[in-house]
């Protein structure tokens, strides 16, 4: 009777194909080998990383720009340990990912053997929810649940460790679609009263900012977004990862806001009379020092998290809810407000203090990215990696739609920027697919240059190299008297030839007279991955800055000509 | 009662009571701690036991830390997938529960005076051997506080308590 059921390992990749995953990306070992052996008879496509935390930003990537979860696949131990980055970074910017791990075999658990690791217990900090299955018959509901605990409220990592036997033994359990969770409700419908309320808030609001973060790109909430700025004529500013959820080009759209963002979203938002957040989460990179936020504003709360009212501010409203569903509730009872003056002044602000940089001299990242944006138009797909780059990214490429904007927020993982890239490209195969990474984030996964250049992926990697950890010289220079410490990057590899190693097609840009020639032959290049090396001015600061911990008031818009107190927020 | 010299010096946290209804499953445990640990607050006792129904378990913990926060601590409780519903019963008009051992080594001719505190505090000798003896009592936290400094200056070798047991009265969940 047995032989006719399937192993533990191809039902758990029966069980991936009916949830439509296309693609796994991993790297196998001894553990994971019934599973991986499995996979040679589906029509899942194996992904094949160089380094399992590569994987991992691969499926974050995939998943946040398709919306569907992105699978991982990796051994016991040391293979398992090395997605602990990725899971952290997805848990921190809630991305559905699937992560699933090889194990020793059941009767081997604990007792120290080969590759074991105590996988469950090394990232329950980390994870959404996981599970160490312990019967090969429990394969179909954990898969099951695994999945649309990742995927629905708000989203985050799954971790699913396999021991060998269960992977090897067989399973008889049919395929199940109903999940049996009842300690997990997922909010929809944000309450009735609790719109109205909000409603005459915003009726009253003279000044009204509408603080997008990531929630809204989660849910889908763009259309609903734009409609109610609109109607309301409500300035918008998002967050790092709110990007795109409003079209950056729009009229209404103020930019990036907290310490990197736009001078003028961080006026608007010190001087607004209402701020209501949709799906953020009152970062501290966002805020800086609370007693000095939104101080005489009233805040109103919409997420899908209710942990997250009241944690860092409190609400004079929450809206527990899907973002999409609550502003839509709310559009029709919102009145078309006479904001007039209040665009105005935002105006006035956004003249006064423009973005800026010198396009003369030595070349700037500034210059480079500024031309991305316009080469691009908004169609591509752009991640970043971790740092000074990431933050002139942010400022100077306007992302037009939801989802093509995709950055390590609250983990601020380097490493990130190429494998998402790469993982983004797979999920979208008629969109470009452009990353953004420094010299420094871009050689902790380089090594996926590999995996790119087996699949002729399209995908487009621009590395911005100051031979600098960039964004800490710069807190040196600003707080720490210029003494560098461990911030040069002396030693760096000649990154064009390193691409060429892999075959990997490159450019180098040296001068601003380069700029669009190369992005644009980059951005027309089909054939396979390619590089382009900007080798920009060592030494250059990103403004606006608000040092970690102060208050819009102290924002720099250009270099401080003193000294500064060394910041007291987070890091 | 009020003549009670506290163990712990002034400056203690407040203490608060959490009911937890929870999957009975491995790892659930581990979970819910982790959200004590990484708030700073600390778990004073914890009682973990079957509920009604078996695929459920039912955890009773006190904890100490700033009151501020709990509301916090609570609400990511419950955001755990295998936590059904977390509860704060600080305040609460709930039923309070707890059971003490406390070992007593002294020999038989100076036993008098603790029993005396045993029979006012209607605790029940359940062991009594030749140079020991064994008291048991249940009741609210407090009393059982109290009994034990009584009993300290009695030579005290061993106590052991339950942990807070609780419901909700009437049409309240626990
Ligand atoms: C894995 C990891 N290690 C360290 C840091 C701290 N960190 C933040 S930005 C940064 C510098 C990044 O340098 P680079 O990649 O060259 O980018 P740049 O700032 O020069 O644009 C560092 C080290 C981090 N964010 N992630």
């Amino acid at each position: 009777m047995e032989q006719n059921h399937p192993t533990g390992g191809e039902r758990l990749i029966q069980c991936l194909e009916r949830e439509g995953v296309e693609y796994i990306f991993g790297l196998s070992g001894g553990a994971a080998m019934p599973i991986f052996d499995a996979l040679l008879d589906s029509k899942i496509k194996l992904i094949l990383v160089r380094h399992e935390q590569g994987a991992t930003h691969m499926a974050d990537g995939y998943a946040r720009s398709t919306g569907r979860p992105g699978v991982v696949l990796v051994t016991s131990g040391p293979g398992a340990t090395n997605t602990v980055t990725g899971l952290f970074t997805a848990l921190m910017d809630s991305a559905p990912i699937i992560v699933i791990t090889g194990q020793t075999i059941s009767p081997m658990l604990g007792k120290d053997a080969f590759q074991e690791a105590d996988v469950t217990g090394i990232t329950y900090p980390v994870v959404k929810h996981s599970y160490l299955v312990k019967d090969s018959n429990d394969i179909p509901r954990v898969m099951r649940e695994a999945f649309q605990i990742a995927t629905s409220g708000r989203p985050g990592p799954v971790l699913i460790d396999v021991p060998k036997d269960v992977g090897q033994g067989p399973c008889s359990a049919p395929f199940t679609d109903e999940v049996d969770l009842p300690g997990y409700v997922v909010a929809s419908r944000g309450k009735a009263e609790n719109i109205e309320e909000a409603a005459r808030f915003l009726n009253q609001a003279k000044r009204p900012v509408l603080y997008v973060g990531h929630g809204a790109v989660i849910s889908g909430a763009s259309k609903a977004i734009t409609t109610l700025a609109e109607k309301l004529r409500a300035p918008v500013v998002t967050t790092l990862l709110g990007k795109g959820a409003v079209d950056e080009t729009h009229p209404l759209h103020l930019g990036m806001m907290g310490m990197h963002g736009t001078a003028y979203a961080n006026k608007a938002v010190a001087d607004c009379d209402l701020i209501m957040s949709i799906g953020g989460r009152w970062d501290d990179r966002i805020t800086g020092r609370l007693s000095d936020f939104c101080t005489n504003a009233v805040k109103i709360h919409i997420d899908i998290d209710e942990s997250e009212f009241g944690k860092i501010v409190q609400p004079d409203l929450a809206i527990h809810g899907d973002a999409r569903l609550v502003i839509e509730d709310l559009i029709p009872q919102v009145e078309m407000a006479d904001t007039a003056d209040w665009l105005a002044r935002c105006d006035r602000w956004r003249k006064k203090y423009p973005l800026k940089y010198r396009k003369q001299g030595g070349l700037r990242a500034q210059h480079v990215l500024d031309r991305l944006d316009a080469i691009t138009a908004g169609e591509a797909i752009i991640t970043t990696d971790v740092g000074q780059h990431q933050m002139w990214a942010a400022q100077f490429l306007r992302v037009r739609s939801n989802r093509h904007w995709l950055s390590s927020g609250g983990a601020g993982t380097m490493g990130f920027g190429w494998p998402s890239a790469i993982g983004a490209q797979f999920g979208n195969p008629d969109k470009k697919v452009w990353t953004v990474v420094g010299d420094g984030g871009f050689q902790m996964t380089s090594c996926e240059l590999a995996t790119a250049q087996i699949h002729k992926l399209p995908a487009k990697c621009l590395i911005i190299n100051n031979n600098f950890l960039g964004m800490i010289r710069q807190w040196q220079e600003m707080f720490y008297d210029n003494r560098l410490s461990g911030s040069d990057l002396e030693g760096n590899p000649d990154f064009v030839k390193l691409a060429q190693a892999y075959g990997v097609k490159a450019w180098r840009i040296r001068r601003p007279a380069d700029i669009d020639r190369i992005l644009e032959q980059a951005h027309a290049y089909d054939a396979g991955p390619c590089v382009v090396v900007a080798e920009v001015v060592k030494e250059d600061n990103v403004f606006p800055m608000i040092p970690a911990g102060a208050s819009v008031a102290e924002m720099l818009v250009e270099k401080p000509k003193k000294k500064l107190d060394k910041p007291e927020g987070s890091t | 009662m009020s003549a009670v010299t506290p163990l712990e010096p002034a400056v203690v946290q407040p203490t608060h009571t959490i009911s937890l209804f929870v999957n009975n499953k491995p790892g659930v445990l581990v979970r819910v701690s982790l959200v004590f640990s990484r708030r700073a607050f600390n778990i004073e006792s914890l009682v973990v036991s079957p509920a009604a129904e078996g695929r459920f378990s039912r955890m009773t913990i006190t904890c100490s830390g700033d009151p501020d926060i709990l509301g916090q601590v609570v609400k990511q409780l419950a955001k755990l997938v295998d936590v059904v519903h977390a509860t704060d019963h600080t305040g609460d008009q709930a039923y309070e529960t707890e059971i003490a051992l406390l070992k007593l080594e002294c020999p038989l001719d100076e036993r008098t005076h603790i029993l005396q505190v045993a029979e006012h505090y209607k605790a029940r000798v359940v062991d009594f051997g030749a140079e020991s003896l064994i008291l048991q009592i249940y009741g609210s936290s407090e009393k059982l506080d109290a009994f034990t400094d009584l009993l300290r200056p009695f030579g005290v070798a061993e106590l052991v308590r339950s942990g807070k047991l609780l419901m909700a009265r009437g049409k309240r969940m626990t």
